[in-house]
């Protein structure tokens, strides 16, 4: 596989750089990455993911575009309110870069067959907004050994963590947190500020890069805490429960 | 026995165990435990033995998105 003259000019800041070259942007070019959640965060990880020249992209959200989604869903127009999330983002997405494909499912997370769907993907970023839909994806990457880049966003504080479950003794999303209840805290309850979206979904883009490209990404098995009125980063090493009832060997 | 937890320095009597020293400050789950930048799984915060000078942090979880 070769990058066309017209491909050659679009990345050419991406095969200017050592880490990528055109060795990186072919294996980009080749890779699949599932988005789970066309929201705040999945907004500008797909925008990034596309504007890069990932080859395939599948953007996953039952729901529809609202007005007070605009604030921070980059993605979306005025005009599009009441049009479904994952075809609009599909469609905007294809309009940047006509060199890859994206494919919009408009089901749940739990209603499209994901676990087929991963199977020979690079990797999901969950950018989801509740804690059944960070189970199932967890459990399902878990399952199907497919890495898993983890965004999530509140008020002012991001969180990202990075798994990579082809390494035995990695922990999942069910060691951090075990006991997530759905009645948490949620955007629409508790508020977020615009910009740490596109901080945290950024992010996610750029390990996805990193772990496409490189095969490593810096942050994997690490939990990465954001504080934007603080604008501070703490980083914690994260390690398996050995209890886990998703990764243990125990189970 | 002096640690810090979020940053904040406490100060205790008693040796303890994470648990009880995180449930004493007031922690409310769900939340995640790291000491000294180490996550510590949720199965052990009751037998994990806190040290002088130890640095705690209570991480609430983030779902939103």
């Amino acid at each position: 596989m070769q990058l066309s003259a017209q491909e050659q000019l679009r990345y050419s800041r991406h095969l200017l750089l050592d880490k990528i070259g055109e060795q990186g942007q072919l294996k980009l070019k080749q890779s699949h990455v599932v988005i789970v959640g066309a929201g705040g965060l999945g907004c500008p990880a797909a925008l990034y993911l596309a504007a890069s020249g990932v080859g395939k992209l599948t953007i996953i959200d039952p729901d529809k575009i609202e007005l007070s989604n605009l604030q921070r869903q980059i993605i979306y127009k005025t005009n599009h309110i009441k049009r479904t999330k994952a075809q609009t983002a599909a469609n905007q997405l294809q309009a940047l870069n006509p060199e890859i494909q994206v494919d919009a499912l408009e089901k749940t997370v739990e209603g499209c067959e994901f676990d087929t769907l991963i199977k020979s993907a690079a990797m999901v970023l969950d950018c989801t907004d509740n804690a059944s839909s960070r189970y199932f994806i967890n459990q399902a990457c878990f399952n199907q050994q497919t890495a898993l880049i983890s965004g999530a966003a509140i008020r002012g504080e991001g969180q990202l963590m990075v798994f990579d479950f082809t390494n035995q003794a990695a922990p999942c999303y069910q060691c951090i947190y075990p006991d997530l209840q759905d009645e948490n805290l949620n955007c629409s309850n508790a508020g977020v500020l615009a910009p740490v979206l596109g901080i945290i979904g950024s992010m996610q883009a750029q390990e996805a890069i990193k772990l496409i490209t490189q095969g490593k990404s810096s942050q994997q098995n690490k939990l990465l805490c954001y504080d934007a009125w603080q604008m501070t980063f703490h980083q914690f090493n994260l390690n398996a429960d050995e209890n886990c009832t998703v990764c243990s060997s125990k189970n | 026995m002096k640690v810090t937890i979020n940053g904040k320095p406490v100060e205790f009597t008693q040796a303890q165990s994470l648990l009880s020293l995180v449930e004493s400050f007031g922690a409310q789950p769900p939340y995640a435990l790291a000491v000294n930048g180490q996550f510590i799984p949720k199965s052990q915060h009751a037998s994990y033995a806190v040290n002088t000078g130890d640095s705690i942090d209570v991480l609430s979880p983030v779902q939103g998105g």
